[in-house]
């Protein structure tokens, strides 16, 4: 451990010093960029409940990180590198990540992109319709940094624009499930306690490439997009071998299409959003099979506003009407839980500053009134100087019932502490 | 070579040597004044670009530093296009601040994070938000509306080596401030000082403008100090690289240039 920190230091400094050096050198410091972080983040459980065998006891999460970005461009030509190195205190062991690494090149007015990247679509904050790419929930329900909640994808997009209209289109031929919190550190509900469970990912073929569009542009202040997704869902459907008395799950990833727009502007004092989208289950779309998603409209509607000096509050409103909810509710097999044909959820968020914006004191939170559970997440950041800052999260599940989206985490309440040094 | 043409600090009344009061027609003319300040100021050129230095002070001398460039394009109907990329402090290198601002109605405005690729819209009240925790806020670095304030020629005096012109604004309209008094050069109609005073009619922050150029043949203030005077904290700004008329595009105010910021110009 010693010796990785030594390590890590060793790079911080040798990066400080060829900061400055590169500016003698041939390479034009303009072209080249050099940054990263150095990071403690630790996330404890704080409720006294396990799961059996819990991997981490109480720490959900913990680990010391060292992030490296590495930037060059000429011309119309660039490369960038997000490259993570971390020590995992949950399993013991240290890893590796890399968050971006692509190419990119410039043809008169169309960037083709191509590697792995991080790709955000959708105007929601946290809720997301025509934002079909890959998330990491078990990060996010852990207290790490937001960045942690997008899971990077490889990928090629193609970018083009005026300045009146721009489109991106891109290609996934990997696919990349949703990562949901593990079941040997977070107690959630398991509608298949104790079964088997295998995972049958979408085979690596052509005519499994997910296509994603959107075309987007600003009009009379608005932005406004229209998107267009043929993939496959990202969060795991439970397919059983028996639905009376099964052995084996396996874990699998429909085809799905969406279809939807959204808006975003000035109004009513603030800043309005919405946005739509059109859930296809293509391969069920009567809605016969209980162990596929039926389709669905999803919507939201979001409301921004500074009351005062550095206080912004925003509001979301948040549906999901499943069509052929008749036939959902006649194949359930008996003792599962069932959703509501409309599942709602409302959001919250709070954020104030204080002594110059260098501390920020903040509040998001969910309310699911079809549900009945919610989830809050409060947190305290500090920024100590311009390199340091540090931070304090919570994260507090509950609800009526332990088999809802949120309410199944009710024993997982946790408290995270960051620190993060960049350069 | 740009030539120096006046540096002035916060000037001490001893220095003020010539006092006099405004004649009716200096009167008649505050808002004029005041539209051609605000067009010396915020509007100089078709098109600007400039690094800028902000310098935040505590009054405890603890400093924090922002480096960003300024990419600035005027439009017809005196609309306005902002694209501030940060350079620096390093959490929020890449960031990017996006507005196009109007005569009257609400600014648009937008923010790049690059540490999550993402493109917020940013809710905020002009006459109250501090820019990026500074003591500057989003109207001193981008102008107000100049008919939400009532204007009035106080008298004519003169400001270290410049003639002035000293007026008070009282707004109409929400601001930070119950009161602000600004001495305008009579010859270049930059601001080279101005107070602002609270509900209660107390100074509370002082803008002097520490440095004036000539770029191109327009007078630039590449110098700026606001301090807030209640709480000791103070913002020095300073613009380095300063050019007129480099020929913006369009397309560098898009949203499609905030995920793809155009490297050629932020150098």
């Amino acid at each position: 451990m010693l010796r990785l920190v030594i390590f890590l230091a060793s790079v911080v400094l040798w990066v400080h010093s060829s900061r400055s050096l590169s500016h003698a050198s041939d390479v034009s410091a303009e072209n080249l960029s050099i940054h990263g972080f150095l990071q403690a983040n630790y996330d404890m459980r704080v409720t006294g409940q396990q799961p059996s065998n819990p991997q981490g006891g109480d720490l959900l999460f913990g680990e010391e990180r060292f992030q490296l970005r590495l930037g060059y461009s000429k011309e119309k030509f660039r490369l960038f590198t997000r490259t993570d190195l971390f020590y995992d205190h949950v399993d013991n062991r240290p890893g590796f990540e890399s968050r971006e690494a692509y190419a990119e090149g410039t043809v008169g007015s169309s960037d083709l992109r191509a590697g792995r990247q991080i790709l955000i679509w959708g105007v929601g904050d946290y809720l997301f319709i025509n934002d079909i790419f890959a998330k990491d929930w078990g990060a996010f329900f852990s207290g790490r940094p937001v960045e942690y909640l997008r899971v990077p994808q490889n990928a090629a997009k193609l970018d083009w624009g005026t300045t009146a209209v721009s489109a991106e289109i891109v290609a996934i031929p990997f696919f990349q499930e949703d990562k949901l919190p593990s079941r040997s550190s977070f107690v959630q509900f398991d509608p298949f306690s104790g079964v088997a469970r295998t995972t049958q990912q979408p085979a690596m073929e052509f005519q499994n490439t997910e296509l994603a569009a959107r075309f987007y542009g600003t009009t009379w202040g608005f932005d406004t997009a229209l998107y267009l997704y043929r993939g496959f869902f990202r969060m795991p459907a439970l397919q059983p071998n028996s639905m009376t008395a099964p052995t084996l799950v396996t874990e699998t990833f429909p085809r799905l299409a969406v279809y939807g727009a959204s808006t975003r502007g000035n109004a009513l004092g603030g800043v309005v959003s919405a946005e739509v989208g059109f859930y296809d289950s293509l391969n069920d779309q009567a809605g016969h099979n209980p162990a596929i998603p039926n389709s669905s409209f999803r919507y939201l509607a979001g409301y921004q506003q500074q009351p005062w000096e550095d206080f912004t509050v925003g509001l979301q409103y948040y549906g999901e009407l499943m069509f052929h909810y008749d036939a959902y509710r006649a194949t359930l097999p008996s003792g599962f839980p069932s959703q509501d044909q409309h599942r709602q959820l409302m959001t919250l968020r709070l954020t104030q500053l204080f002594w110059n914006q260098t501390l920020r004191v903040g509040l998001f939170a969910f309310y699911s009134p079809t549900d009945q559970d919610y989830y809050l997440i409060p947190e305290v950041r500090y920024s100590i100087s311009d390199n340091l800052w540090v931070s304090a999260t919570g994260n507090v599940f509950g609800g009526r019932r332990t088999t809802t989206f949120f309410g199944q985490f009710g024993a997982n309440d946790n408290l995270a502490v960051t620190v993060r040094y960049e350069f | 070579m740009k030539t120096l043409i006046a540096f002035c600090t916060t000037l001490p009344l001893i220095l003020m040597t010539t006092v006099g009061q405004p004649s009716a027609a200096v009167a008649s003319d505050a808002m004029e004044i005041i539209q051609k300040s605000q067009a010396a100021f915020f509007e100089a050129g078709q098109d600007l670009k400039a690094r800028i230095k902000m310098t935040l002070m505590t009054r405890e001398g603890q400093q924090r530093l922002r480096e960003l460039t300024m990419l600035r394009k005027n439009f017809p109907a005196g609309e306005q296009k902002y694209f501030l990329y940060f350079h620096s402090p390093a959490d929020v290198s890449g960031t990017i601040f996006m507005v196009y601002k109007y005569p009257v109605k609400d600014d648009d405005r937008w923010l790049f994070i690059p540490a999550l690729n993402l493109v917020q819209r940013v809710a905020a009240r002009d006459s109250r938000s501090s820019f990026v925790g500074s003591d500057f806020s989003y109207e001193d670095v981008s102008g107000r509306d100049v008919e939400a304030d009532i204007h009035q020629v106080l008298r004519t005096e003169a400001l270290g080596s410049r003639q002035t012109v000293v007026i008070e604004s009282v707004p109409t309209r929400e601001a930070d401030y119950a009161k602000k008094v600004s001495w305008i050069d009579q010859v270049t109609f930059l601001p080279l000082k101005e107070e602002y005073y609270d509900v209660q009619g107390a100074l509370y922050k002082v803008f002097t403008a520490d440095e004036i150029r000539d770029v191109q043949g327009l007078p630039t203030a590449t110098k700026r100090t606001m301090t807030n005077v209640k709480t000791g904290h103070k913002t020095d700004v300073v613009l380095d690289a300063v050019a007129y008329n480099v020929g913006l595009g369009d397309e560098i105010f898009t949203e499609r240039a905030l995920r793809r910021p155009p490297e050629k110009w932020l150098k």
